[in-house]
């Protein structure tokens, strides 16, 4: 019995040694692109800060890493919902949507802000900077509703 | 009390079910003035239908399945008859219309009724340029999300946003021929 668990042990630690060469990609960029919801918006500075430790992590070209982003399986679980993000809404090539598409990515922020879907909480949990206090809450959603009414 | 809700129901959707009868009659009567629709739109027409009735009747599993099929659909529609500027803005709205079918078919309801009200937007976008086949009801309540509109083959009023818990709720806002 004994035995067993040290092969296991021994076999868990080769594997977790092992994934850590496994390269990954990272995202990463200098560049802010032309298209980027801040140049392209009259953003007020306490928003564009908000939105930059909140969101932009996922939803955009660069991404601050912790330093544990450095070991696996972390890296692993950190790209995947860079990716998801990304996907879902890139606030860098924000101006190359159509105001169609535009509408309906305010109308989602503003519904998962409020939901508290977003940040996701195993994010807040390691970012507590992040966080939305009550009255940020209201500060961004009044500031989105606007500018979804404003197209 | 039960027994009587569901008597109701039944009678107010046979009468529904009589009066669309009748409107596809009349519909089919004067099919030759009519703007026609081509089958791909009626396809995703019959898709979203399918949604708005799942909404209806409070089904989230059947409004899941229908935005599984209206994600399939949008992307086998047709463009190439369509003028330049058409297949522009029909692009735009496809894409934005499967974003939302995509959330539909794997939300829990109150989220499938926020995304088909955008959903209900681009439906009715895309028939302003495609033209349909059958006369359509834009219908409006004023009470969902500060006034949400969708789209119906009845004249009827069957509430998509509320569901049973406010079935009558809302008017016909327009006729779209």
């Amino acid at each position: 019995m004994k035995k067993a668990i040290k092969i296991i042990a021994i076999i868990a630690l080769v594997v977790l040694v092992g994934i850590q060469f496994v390269p990954t990609e990272r995202n990463q960029s200098d560049i802010v692109p032309v298209t980027d919801f801040m140049l392209v918006n009259n953003v007020p500075k306490t928003i564009q800060k908000k939105l930059q430790v909140s969101c932009y992590d996922c939803h955009s070209n660069n991404t601050r890493y912790p330093w544990y982003n450095k070991v696996q399986p972390f890296t692993w679980f950190l790209e995947g919902h860079i990716k998801e993000g990304k996907a879902e809404l890139n606030f860098n090539e924000w101006d190359s949507l159509s105001n169609r598409r535009k509408k309906s990515k305010l109308r989602s922020i503003i519904k998962q802000i409020e939901s508290g879907e977003m940040p996701l909480d195993s994010y807040t949990l390691i970012h507590k900077d992040a966080t939305f206090s009550k009255e940020e809450t209201n500060e961004i959603i009044n500031f989105i509703t606007q500018l979804k009414d404003s197209l | 009390m039960s027994i009587a809700a569901m008597l109701l129901l039944t009678i107010s959707f046979t009468n529904a079910q009589e009066k669309e009868k009748m409107n596809h009659g009349e519909m089919e009567m004067d099919h030759s003035k009519m703007k026609m629709g081509d089958a791909k739109t009626e396809v995703i027409l019959t898709d979203y239908f399918m949604l708005k009735d799942a909404l209806v009747g409070d089904d989230t599993k059947k409004a899941a399945q229908a935005g599984t099929k209206l994600v399939a659909s949008l992307k086998s529609f047709d463009k190439s008859s369509y003028t330049k500027d058409q297949q522009k803005e029909l692009t735009d709205i496809i894409e934005d219309a499967t974003e939302h079918s995509e959330h539909i078919a794997e939300s829990a309801i109150d989220h499938q009724r926020e995304h088909f009200k955008i959903l209900s937007k681009d439906i009715t976008d895309m028939i302003a340029i495609t033209g349909s086949k059958s006369t359509l009801y834009q219908q409006f309540c004023p009470m969902y999300d500060k006034g949400s509109a969708w789209l119906s083959t009845s004249e009827e009023i069957r509430n998509p946003y509320y569901g049973s818990s406010m079935l009558k709720c809302g008017k016909v806002q327009k006729t779209i021929q």
